[in-house]
């Protein structure tokens, strides 16, 4: 038995939420007194897969991986799952992830749980905390197959270091070549994602146009972080539409998410009740964001934000 | 074309969440019950390719008879005709199965499904009915175009997006982008009239068996009171941000 953990890697790196899965699945084993196998492709330095706990890591290296088709993904996982009897199958949240998992599930016939956010409240009967509502709720789900499948929540479990001796192989199942020829890819070069972001900064209507976005740029650029924006906002072309967050755009699970100028509709809160700390800066003290947020600011975004990027470029001067 | 729409019933996002017998399901009671919004983009994808291309379009609920109405606004909408499988809708892969058994009988060729239903937020059922199905899927999808067989996909990839090509059959998890808002359509009275005259067929379920159950349910821990800061005391938020949130 053992727990088979996905770690996904982009140019030869892993993401955060890989590393993440992988500290998820180190405790899982722990818990369930079992060992840790990792599985990726296309990489050379596994070192950090080594640092938050895998005993075993599976390396792909053959062409058949390199499509789009994420059933041939689903197969390489499941090669793995069989040699290793894996009984237990970890997906991160990426859009790679979501893509994958539950094709895995139902070519094995398992039970899958996705959205969850902590380790198992049980293992017999094997159930999970996961999201459900769009955060507004958690659910607890039992899972009944003896092959369980897992997709875990972004930013939920957290990194944790557990340096640990592993052995490396290649892993070169054989597999079918896939169906879907990738033509183009367009990615958003040098900016951090949304989907990426530990952090992400967000102007709503009461910023009044484009132009004035450049603070709200330079105070995602001191945070490190991603910009957003309310969905007026990207309806009315100020800001691409890949910005917009909430129940119809993107959903946010950062750690901080900073509105300014927006106003809170419920829509809004749809997309960031994931995010684990909320701060306000609003004129309109009875804007409904500030029942949602965690930190507020009654105040003008063009004398606050300034002022806070100052700030911020002061802590970030001392502490660095 | 044969296009089959994935339809889930799901309550309203303004609608309260609470829940009874003990935590164990949700709680009907004064909720609104919609069209799944990302299924909403889909399948006013599908009604352009009805209108453009000829293709017929078939929406589908797993569900038991309260599923009802919401079949027929898919109706009226525009879909053709309507299928609700007779049994209540629990783990994923059993709706995948059902969904998968009206597939093969009716042989269509183009599955267009939600990326995810928004009250249960699963994301499994499209992958898994290709899965089944062993049809090409294409989860995320933000534009499709079918051309004859041919398909050309794309799909939103963390910090960017690709476009793909494959062919037929396909199951798509669709979301805005396959659609604009703004296209988007709300039944009229000509639309209501005629989805009464149209065919919703009740079929039973195909046998299966559960294999992740819901237990029980639970709300968030309800959030402390906010801490305002004086705006002319940035430096406290700085302060708050880094020791107590520990975010910075
Ligand atoms: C079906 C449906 C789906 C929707 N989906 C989404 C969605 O996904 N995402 C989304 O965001 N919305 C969504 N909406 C829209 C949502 O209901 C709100 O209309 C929208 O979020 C409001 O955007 P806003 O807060 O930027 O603008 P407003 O509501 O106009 O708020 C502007 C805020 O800025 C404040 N302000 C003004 N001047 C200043 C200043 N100088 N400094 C600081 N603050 C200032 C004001 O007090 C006000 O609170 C949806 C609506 C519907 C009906
Ligand atoms: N009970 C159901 N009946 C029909 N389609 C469904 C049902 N549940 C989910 N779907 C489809 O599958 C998509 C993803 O749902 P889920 O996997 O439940 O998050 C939805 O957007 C629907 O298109």
């Amino acid at each position: 038995m053992s727990i088979l953990v996905f770690a996904e890697s982009s140019e030869g790196k892993f993401k955060k939420s890989a590393l993440e899965v992988v500290s998820y699945g180190k405790e899982l084993a722990q818990q369930m007194q079992t060992n840790l196998v990792v599985i990726t492709a296309f990489v050379e330095d596994t070192s950090e897969l080594s640092k938050h706990g895998a005993e075993k890591i599976l390396i792909g290296k053959s062409d058949n991986l390199k499509t789009a088709d994420a059933s041939v993904w689903a197969d390489y996982v499941i090669a793995a799952a069989n040699q290793e009897s894996a009984s237990v199958i970890i997906f991160d949240s990426s859009a790679n992830g979501t893509y994958v998992a539950p094709m895995v599930a139902a070519k094995l016939q398992a039970g899958f749980a996705s959205n969850v956010v902590a380790i198992p409240s049980s293992t017999a009967p094997f159930t999970v905390k996961r999201k459900a509502f769009s955060s507004r709720a958690f659910n607890f789900t039992e899972i009944k197959t003896s092959n369980k499948v897992i997709g875990l929540a972004k930013n939920s479990f957290g990194l944790k270091e557990n340096p640990t001796e592993s052995t490396v192989e290649e892993f070169s199942p054989e597999l079918n070549a896939g169906k879907i020829k990738l033509e183009s890819v367009e990615k958003s070069s040098g900016k951090v994602t949304i989907a990426d972001a530990d952090i992400v900064v967000s102007g709503g209507r009461g910023l009044k146009g484009p132009e004035n976005w450049g603070m709200v740029e330079e105070l995602a650029d001191v945070l490190g972080a991603a910009t957003a924006c309310s969905k007026p906002v990207s309806d009315l072309g100020w800001r691409p539409h890949s910005e917009h967050v909430g129940q119809t755009g993107k959903p946010v699970a950062s750690n901080l998410y900073i509105a300014i100028g927006i106003s809170g509709a419920i829509q809004h809160l749809a997309g960031i009740n994931s995010s684990k700390v909320k701060v306000v800066i609003n004129t309109d003290p009875e804007a409904p964001f500030f029942k949602a947020a965690d930190y507020g600011i009654v105040g003008d975004a063009f004398e606050v934000v300034p002022k806070l990027i100052e700030k911020l470029k002061e802590f970030k001067a001392q502490n660095a | 074309m044969k296009i089959l729409v994935c339809i889930s019933h799901v309550p309203d996002t303004t609608a309260k969440i609470n829940f009874t017998e003990g935590d164990s399901k949700f709680d009907n009671n004064g909720v609104q019950f919609v069209i799944n919004p990302y299924d909403e983009f889909v399948l006013t994808r599908a009604m352009w390719f009805k209108e453009k291309q000829g293709a017929t379009v078939t929406v589908i609920n797993v569900g038991n008879p309260t599923t009802e109405p919401t079949l027929r606004k898919s109706l009226a909408i525009g879909a053709d005709d309507a299928i609700r499988v007779n049994t209540d809708a629990t783990d994923g892969l059993s709706v995948a199965k059902q969904i998968a058994e009206v597939v093969k009988n009716g042989s269509y060729d183009v599955i267009l499904a939600g990326r995810e239903s928004i009250d249960y937020n699963g994301g499994m059922v499209p992958g898994m009915l290709a899965a089944i199905l062993d049809y090409t899927f294409i989860n995320a999808c933000i534009g499709l175009e079918i051309d004859g067989t041919n398909v050309t996909a794309t799909r939103e990839i963390d910090g960017g997006k690709e476009v793909l090509s494959t062919s037929l059959p396909i199951v798509i998890g669709g979301q805005k982008g396959v659609v604009e808002e703004k296209d988007l359509r709300i039944p009229n009275m000509r639309g209501i009239m005629m989805a009464r005259k149209k065919p919703l067929t009740v079929v039973e379920p195909v046998a299966f068996e559960d294999v992740a159950t819901s237990k029980s349910f639970e709300k968030p821990a309800p959030k402390g009171a906010i801490k305002l800061i004086d705006a002319n005391n940035i430096s406290e938020l700085v302060d708050l941000l880094h020791n107590e949130a520990k975010v910075i």
